[in-house]
């Protein structure tokens, strides 16, 4: 029924079989989205959220999104400033899932103001030492940057590009994009960066607070150098997992191995960094505010130790070891394990920067404050995942998303 | 010459209570809450969501008895002066919706300006931020009791204690038409401080040597919340017991209680 959208010399599961597939992810969206509504209507007093928790759930969600999205920047600004020509295999599908991510992001913040009619109000009335400010700002003019980047893939679709306004404005854009990624890159860089220092300029919160670099806590720049580094692995996660669900090779060896690579070396340059900012944080940094390393992993029933070691060491140390060497990219297990250990390393280290620092109690005659998200959380945030697993689906149907495709699967 | 520094110094309000004084009546929360319009619910039993700009915190001392001995704790926003002039919530506000007036030293929330994000909440180690969960609703007919001077807060934003600020508004007015270009200690108290039936509480401008708090708050018995911070609150704490000196903040093990500097 839809033949005729579909990319030329691709095949593509039946219009039946699609639509069951869209319908059923799309109840799971329409559960978020009457999540999103009570919260919006009613007030936040449907989540479990509290004056000791006003971060949680969703900011968690939202932080990790834009860390593993941070996928798109990298790739973008590889394959355009640094000259990866290989990457270009994967661009499209980077940037689709930035996009997706950085829209999340948006959404998300959306529902968790408490006065979204007054979100204007940050651009409006902003405070330039703050560090969500800067977020704002990035975060909407680096959305803007991937809409402009993911633009002229919709334009190459098959009945659209027949257009001849439309086939010129997406080869022209293409020949731009540098111009783009460029910007996109920079904007990602101090956005990235920004929502590291949202926790790291916390003075009161000794779990989070790291002494600055000029204007910026080095949180700053773990959080863009981590982003960088792991981002890529969830594209690849990803990039698997669709080849897994259609049966298809969708990109290249070449392309996947080389982006595998630059990971892994970013991972492990990262996680030396994370080490050394852990030790000295919790040598200097914690005891000259009276804790030790130890008040913040124990005394709870949650928050052990095991969330370090996890985060750096299952989560870091070991897909870094894996993916800078030959061996272990050329293993199809090990690859997999190593693509995944990354996804969770970033996205625990992200929890840890929401959720323990909330938790953490700062006056000594204080306890932890432990929280379980109520269901209106968990909806929407599982929204975003529907959303971008519909977006996914729609794009890989008619859109030249995979350029390889063809050749990989004739 | 330094007593005429000293008198030329901007107005730095803040307290000093006595926590040998305070009996933990909670006389104070009663009459913030009504003073300021805090809303309540019929449940207030989740503290972690009940708003009460005015906290009392009980410590004790973990001994056994005859030894046990415990303390009650008023726990107000601690109008931070933070590091560099920013106090820990004034310079996260990404719509500038708090705010550390030069004037008085008081931090302020400007309500028609906060959308919610909380950040500020986050950035405060004493939990002094509060944010609307709920719509306020009072029982019928109270709220033609409500204090004119304290626009009532709507859901959806955070709120704190503010010094009774409007009240320094209505004072200052007062001596503006008396022909007096400012005011006496006494002539601006904060609601708790007049509810406080033990007179534990002494509100003034820190930075006067006219005012009792200046005194006080060099008192060696006194200390402040969470020192190593570097949040430098202006509320000032004192008991001559030396595990409340020393609960006031976190230690190390082989530490010892932080000297106090005057």
């Amino acid at each position: 029924m839809d033949s005729a959208l579909i990319p030329e010399g691709v095949k593509r599961c039946s219009t039946g079989k699609f639509a069951l597939f869209i319908g059923i992810v799309g109840a799971v969206l329409l559960w978020g989205v009457y999540a999103m509504l009570l919260c919006w209507l009613k007030g936040l007093n449907q989540t479990n959220m509290n004056d000791y928790y006003g971060f949680a759930l969703w900011i968690w969600a939202d932080l990790a999104v834009i860390a593993l999205g941070g996928g798109a920047f990298f790739t973008g600004f590889l394959r355009y400033i640094v000259g990866k020509d290989e990457l270009k295999n994967i661009i499209n599908y980077a940037v689709l899932i930035g996009f997706i991510c950085y829209s999340s992001a948006l959404l998300i913040l959306a529902i968790d103001i408490g006065q979204p009619l007054r979100g204007w109000f940050i651009f409006w009335h902003a405070n330039v030492h703050s560090m969500l400010t800067e977020v704002a700002f990035c975060l909407s003019c680096y959305f803007a940057v991937l809409s402009i980047e993911y633009l002229p893939l919709i334009l190459e679709n098959r009945q659209l590009n027949k257009v001849p306004f439309f086939h010129h404005l997406a080869h022209n854009m293409h020949e731009v994009m540098a111009v783009f990624a460029a910007t996109g890159a920079f904007l990602s860089f101090f956005h990235q960066g920004s929502l590291g220092g949202v926790a790291g300029v916390l003075f009161g919160r000794p779990f989070s607070f790291r002494e600055g670099v000029f204007v910026w806590p080095w949180t700053f720049f773990l959080f863009t150098w981590s982003a960088a580094a792991y981002g890529p692995c969830f594209t690849l996660s990803l990039t698997k997992l669709i080849e897994a669900i259609t049966g298809k090779q969708l990109v290249g060896e070449k392309c996947v191995n080389l982006l595998a690579k630059i990971s892994g070396w970013m991972i492990l340059t990262y996680i030396i960094a994370k080490i050394a900012d852990t030790w000295y944080w919790a040598s200097v940094l914690a005891p000259a505010q009276g804790f030790t390393l130890m008040d913040f992993y124990s005394n709870n029933p949650v928050y052990g130790i095991w969330i370090l070691v996890l985060e750096i060491v299952i989560g870091g140390i070991i897909p870094a070891l894996i993916l800078i060497t030959e061996r272990g990219r050329k293993n199809p297990m090990l690859f997999i394990l190593a693509i995944i250990l990354g996804v969770i390393g970033v996205s625990i280290n992200r929890w840890v920067m929401v959720l323990q620092v909330m938790a953490v109690p700062v006056m000594p005659f204080d306890t932890w404050a432990m929280y379980f998200p109520s269901w209106q959380e968990i909806a929407t945030t599982i929204l975003p995942v529907a959303y971008g697993v519909i977006l996914i689906a729609i794009s890989y149907r008619y859109l030249p998303v995979f350029p390889q495709e063809r050749e990989l699967n004739d | 010459m330094k007593k005429a520094q000293e008198q030329n110094k901007p107005k730095k309000y803040g307290m000093v209570i006595d926590l040998d004084k305070c009996t933990g009546c909670g006389a104070c929360m009663v009459a913030c809450m009504a003073e300021n319009n805090v809303p309540f619910k019929k449940d207030e039993s989740n503290k972690k969501d009940s708003i009460t700009w005015m906290r009392v915190y009980k410590l004790t001392n973990d001994e056994k008895y005859p030894d046990a001995d415990i303390c009650y704790l008023p726990r107000p926003c601690q109008h931070c002066e933070g590091q560099h002039g920013h106090s820990p919530c004034v310079s996260v506000c990404p719509a500038t919706a708090t705010d550390y007036s030069e004037e008085t030293g008081i931090v302020s929330q400007i309500y028609t300006r906060c959308f919610g994000c909380r950040y500020c909440m986050a950035a405060c180690p004493y939990h002094a931020r509060y944010f609307n969960w709920w719509d306020p609703v009072w029982p019928e007919g109270m709220e033609k009791m409500l204090n004119p001077d304290v626009s009532p807060r709507m859901r959806g934003i955070v709120e704190k204690c503010s010094f009774c600020f409007h009240r320094y508004q209505s004072a200052m007015d007062k001596a503006h038409y008396e022909g007096r270009r400012d005011i006496e200690e006494g002539e601006y108290q904060t609601a708790c401080t007049q509810a406080c039936p033990a007179g534990a509480i002494t509100f003034g401008d820190l930075n006067n040597p006219a005012h009792k708090v200046h005194e006080l708050k060099k008192h060696p018995d006194a200390f402040r919340l969470l020192e190593r911070l570097g949040t430098n609150p202006k509320i000032y704490y004192m008991s001559n017991r030396e595990w409340v000196r020393k609960a006031g903040d976190n230690h190390l093990m082989a530490e010892k209680p932080a000297k106090k500097q005057h």
